[in-house]
């Protein structure tokens, strides 16, 4: 027996060490299977893996730049960045959004709007993107928010710089203002340069200027945790911040002229004819761009919408309205310089024209009248049937031709967006866009500055300023110098001179004389205005509103103010170097003269003489 | 030969007093350093995964000297004792497993502990011991290899701790359960003939299981099982964190406590199931080939024990249990890595783990008990 189990035990043993060494082997291959696996990815795929852990620890934070300051020409702050305050959440690091959004509710004000913009923003952005609930908290909210912050996860006040325009009222119609960033423009912009930036310029200087206010985004590298939140900065680079922009436009004339308006409505523009610098460009009645910053709340916007005063319509920059007599001095120019008529030709003005084989009767503003006028007097008195004749012997050819030379009828090219260009009618004009001929009645309407003929007063204003540098043109403009940031003020040069072909000087010294006795003599229909500390010389112009065609539907109780005609008035100061050039247009203001006139001559007071008060 | 004895404790080499502290307490010395030595690593990385959480660290320190104290304990027990508690140990385990099972359905829900007030007790860690252990005395009772009648017993006594543990459910556990269990039949000779024949029978039978048995939902599960990765917002992300922390630590890591996967949080489980990632992040390629000597070092001293066993049940007993030990370390690691599904296996000694380091050190006593309690033959 015992050599039996010796045996057993032997065989054993030698079963037992031979599956063990099978077992030894097995564990070795897989152990080595297991070193190939990690040496494919500690080492032959090591660099992919050490790109995936980058990416997922270190994260890209846009540093927005500061936008650039607007100033006007005497250095006046017209937009600035104040700091404020808001409240904004993160979705994703919040339970329940619902829950929290009413419990914030009841210790910082939430109103419905505030909700809805929340929502919309939600759908627009990602999950981890903080979003604005509340803007411009107030201190008592910033403070009492701080007490409760441990109840609310994932939310947080942010302290981030708003626009804001401190003379608002007065400017809004040159600054424009910023808002935030549309899904329309989202499109348009360089994502990159904006991944830190809410807002963008919606309008006026802020939207021309856009490029150069913005800046460029900074960007810093910081370290996160799993849940985002961030341990630590690993790099930064700062951003550029915008470029400061210092304007043509005068803050203390903007005020004049704006108060110069009293309770009436209209547009005023006033240009350096030596350089073509906007002085001041006036809408009235104004509106505050302030609320459009953080997005304009409905119904403050129904009100703007809603106004028969149509705060947002730019008038200076969009508003077409027929130039009426103001575009005589031009047009007797024109007589002048195409050798149509001369200087002291005289016509017998009736109080009417007709013309050869035609029974129907233009009149003339006067109805009995202005008897035997030569060229000077019919724009002193403002005579239609002088002006009928010229048009009827210039013609609609020469006419267009000629005023197309001043701007009429084509944009100014001011750096300001949405300018629209007015409209010179011409035969070729008449037939593509209204598929008729022209008659020859037209010409002479057109002559009178009616009928088809619309100019915005800033075309105006360009216009007078050109005439009263004898032709030296210069494209309008609202920026004159800048400031990059580090780096001194650059005046910007004046834009390059465009001179306007010239058959004789003594034509435009004429036009400019008659302008001045517009003023100066006893029968100037603006002899109101007359002011000894300097010479000035312009033109009275009133536009028919009946003629005008406007989309605009006017309150049943306003119809009758509405239905006056609008006052408008051109000129410039002072005449021998001219200074200013101003166009004053007063909605249903009545007659230029008495009206359109007194507005400019403070325009032009105050910048000429100082302050005018 | 020389130093084989000595290190065994045999008298007539001549032992220093620690070696004569050693060979009386009945400890196996490149065992027990290699098992401090892990101990001790994984203590470290232990620090730097938890994010420097020293209650943790004593926590685990605290396991580890009970892991210890089992160890010296069962050490101290002869085979041949350990051969008579078997079949008792497997039976109380059984019932355990039971009142877990009731216990689990009266709590409503699964539940894998026994809270006996003061202690609270995973059955399944004892049956990673027992099982093996009822087999081994059970096969080790007659001639090996054994016949196909005791076979299918002894597939019995496996099968059932493994089904009820696998209802808890603790997948990981009853993997583990069931591989101590196969072990001992593989090395008490299980034919080859039969290993292959089940293999053959276990293809068609999955195959037919895929086409017939399950619902489409069902089989998206068991191909997320396979590919974790096919769903990256699920156990994929995990596997996808623990890639990168692996691959991005490259030949000599990032250094200890720099791990970035690890300490941003970025890697799930880092204590516990996905430690081998953070010593791979941190400690890098190099890291973890020495990891990885340490524990063949310890798996193959333990197979050396097993083979110089002076009897069948200890052989199959000690080498079972150090084949289990490499099951351990193999899913956990292929599971971190990404060559195997995702199991939830710790990573032996390492992973903060509660029972499972006690159950391990136990196992360890074991084959000390069974190294040191050998009687000198003639040869």
């Amino acid at each position: 027996m015992p050599q039996i189990t010796l045996k057993n035990y032997l065989r054993e043993s030698r079963l037992f060490r031979h599956r063990a060494l099978t077992a030894a082997v097995v564990i070795l291959i897989l152990v080595v299977i297991l070193i190939l696996r990690l040496q494919q990815l500690q080492i032959t795929d090591h660099s992919h893996f050490t790109t995936l852990s980058r990416e997922n620890r270190v994260k890209v934070v846009p540093l927005p730049p500061t936008r650039g300051l607007i100033y006007d020409r005497t250095g006046v702050l017209l937009a600035e960045n104040l700091p404020a305050h808001s409240l904004e959440i993160i979705p994703e690091q919040v339970q329940d959004l619902e829950q929290t959004l009413t419990d914030l509710a009841e210790i910082i004000t939430v109103e419905e709007s505030d909700l809805k913009r929340f929502e919309r923003l939600r759908k627009q952005r990602r999950r981890f993107d903080s979003i604005p609930l509340r803007i411009r908290l107030d201190e008592d909210e910033v403070a009492r928010f701080a007490v409760n912050r441990h109840r609310f996860p994932g939310v947080d006040i942010q302290a981030k710089l708003l626009r804001e325009y401190p003379i608002a009222d007065q400017t809004g119609h040159v600054l424009g203002y910023v808002g935030r960033i549309s899904e329309k423009e989202l499109q348009e912009i360089d994502p990159s340069n904006y991944s830190g930036t809410s807002y963008i310029g919606k309008n006026g200087i802020e939207k021309t200027y856009e490029d150069q206010l913005h800046g460029m985004v900074g960007v810093q590298h910081v370290e996160v945790n799993a849940l985002g939140r961030v341990i630590r900065v690993l790099e930064s680079q700062p951003p550029v911040p915008g470029e400061d922009i210092y304007l043509t436009i005068d803050a203390g004339l903007q005020n004049v002229a704006m108060n110069a308006f009293g309770e009436e409505n209209g547009a005023a523009v006033a240009i350096d004819p030596q350089n073509g610098n906007v002085l001041t460009l006036v809408s009235k009645p104004g509106f505050n761009p302030n609320l459009f910053v953080e997005g304009i709340s409905p119904t403050d916007y129904q009100a703007l919408q809603e106004s028969g005063d149509k705060p947002l319509f730019n008038r200076a920059l969009r508003g077409q309205y027929p130039p009426g007599s103001t575009v005589k001095p031009f047009l007797g120019l024109a007589g002048l310089e195409t050798g149509t008529i001369y200087y002291n030709q005289k016509k017998f003005c009736p109080g009417f024209f007709q013309l050869p084989n035609h029974s129907h009767k233009y009149r003339d503003w006067k109805k009995w009248g202005h008897g035997s006028v030569n060229l000077e007097d019919a724009i002193v008195q403002s005579c239609d049937v002088f002006y009928y004749d010229l048009a009827y012997q210039l013609g609609i050819d020469k006419m267009q031709s000629f005023m197309s030379r001043f701007g009429f009828g084509e944009p100014t090219g001011v750096d300001l967006v949405g300018e629209l260009p007015g409209l010179m009618p011409s035969r070729e004009w008449k037939k593509e866009k209204r598929r008729a001929p022209w008659y020859p009645g037209e010409t002479l309407i057109t002559g009178i500055g009616q009928g088809y003929f619309l100019t915005t007063p800033l075309q105006l204003a360009s216009a007078t300023a050109t005439l009263s540098m004898h032709g030296q043109k210069h494209k309008p403009r609202m920026v004159q110098a800048r400031k990059r940031p580090d780096e001194p003020i650059q005046i910007l040069p004046p834009e390059p001179t465009d001179a306007l072909p010239i058959q004789s000087d003594h034509n435009w010294d004429d036009v400019i004389h008659a302008m001045s006795q517009v003023i100066e003599g006893p029968r100037g229909t603006a002899k109101l205005i007359r002011t000894e500390s300097y010479r000035i010389a312009g033109k009275t112009g009133t536009a028919q509103v009946f003629t005008v065609k406007q989309e605009e539907e006017y309150d049943e109780d306003k119809i009758d103010k509405k239905m006056r005609d609008h006052a408008l008035f051109i000129a410039f100061a002072p005449v021998e170097h001219p200074r200013i050039a101003v166009a004053v247009l007063v909605e249903n203001g009545g007659h230029g003269g008495s009206v359109a006139a007194p507005i400019a001559k403070q325009i032009m007071d105050h910048y000429l003489l100082g302050s005018s008060q | 030969m020389i130093r084989q004895s000595r290190l065994s404790g045999l008298p007539e080499s001549n032992p220093t007093r620690a070696e004569g502290l050693l060979s009386d307490m009945h400890l196996d010395l490149p065992l027990l350093t290699g098992l401090i030595l892990l101990c001790g690593f994984g203590l470290l990385v232990l620090y730097s995964a938890s994010g420097q959480d020293v209650a943790q660290i004593e926590r685990q320190l605290v396991r580890m000297a009970l892991g210890f104290t089992s160890m010296v304990i069962l050490a101290q027990a002869p085979p041949a004792s350990l051969r008579r508690w078997s079949p008792w140990l497997f039976g109380a385990s059984i019932l355990l497993l039971l009142a877990v099972l009731v216990a689990g359905k009266m709590g409503k829900g699964a539940q894998r502990w026994l809270d006996l007030g003061f202690f609270r007790f995973q059955p399944s860690e004892l049956t990673k011991l027992a099982v093996p252990m009822v087999v081994a005395w059970f096969l080790a009772e007659k001639a090996l290899p054994p016949q196909w009648k005791r076979l299918l017993i002894a597939g019995l006594m496996i099968l059932i701790p493994v089904l009820l543990i696998a209802k808890q459910p603790d997948l990981g556990t009853s993997l583990l359960v069931a591989s101590a269990g196969i072990f001992v039949l593989f090395l008490a000779g299980l034919s080859w003939r039969f290993i292959g024949g089940m293999i053959l029978v276990a293809i068609p039978s999955a195959w037919a299981l895929w086409e017939w048995g399950m619902r489409d939902y069902q089989r998206n599960r068991v191909l997320t099982f396979l590919n974790p990765e096919s769903d990256p917002l699920g156990t994929g992300y995990h596997i996808i964190q623990s890639k990168i922390a692996i691959g991005s630590g490259g030949l000599y890591g990032k250094g200890w406590l720099n791990g970035t996967q690890s300490h941003l949080e970025f890697l799930p489980e880092r204590t516990t199931d996905f430690i081998f990632a953070v010593i791979a992040e941190e400690h890098g390629f190099f890291g973890i080939l020495v990891l990885l000597s340490l524990y063949l070092f310890i798996i193959m001293r333990g197979l050396f024990i097993a083979a110089q066993a002076q009897d069948t049940y200890g052989r199959l007993l000690g080498g079972a249990l150090i084949l289990v030990f490499f099951v351990y370390l193999f899913v956990n690691t292929g599971m971190v890595s990404g060559i195997l599904p995702v199991v939830g296996v710790p990573l032996p000694l390492v992973s903060y783990w509660g029972t499972s380091i006690v159950t391990i050190m136990a196992g360890f006593g074991i084959l000390m008990s069974i190294h040191t309690h050998r009687k000198l033959l003639p040869t």
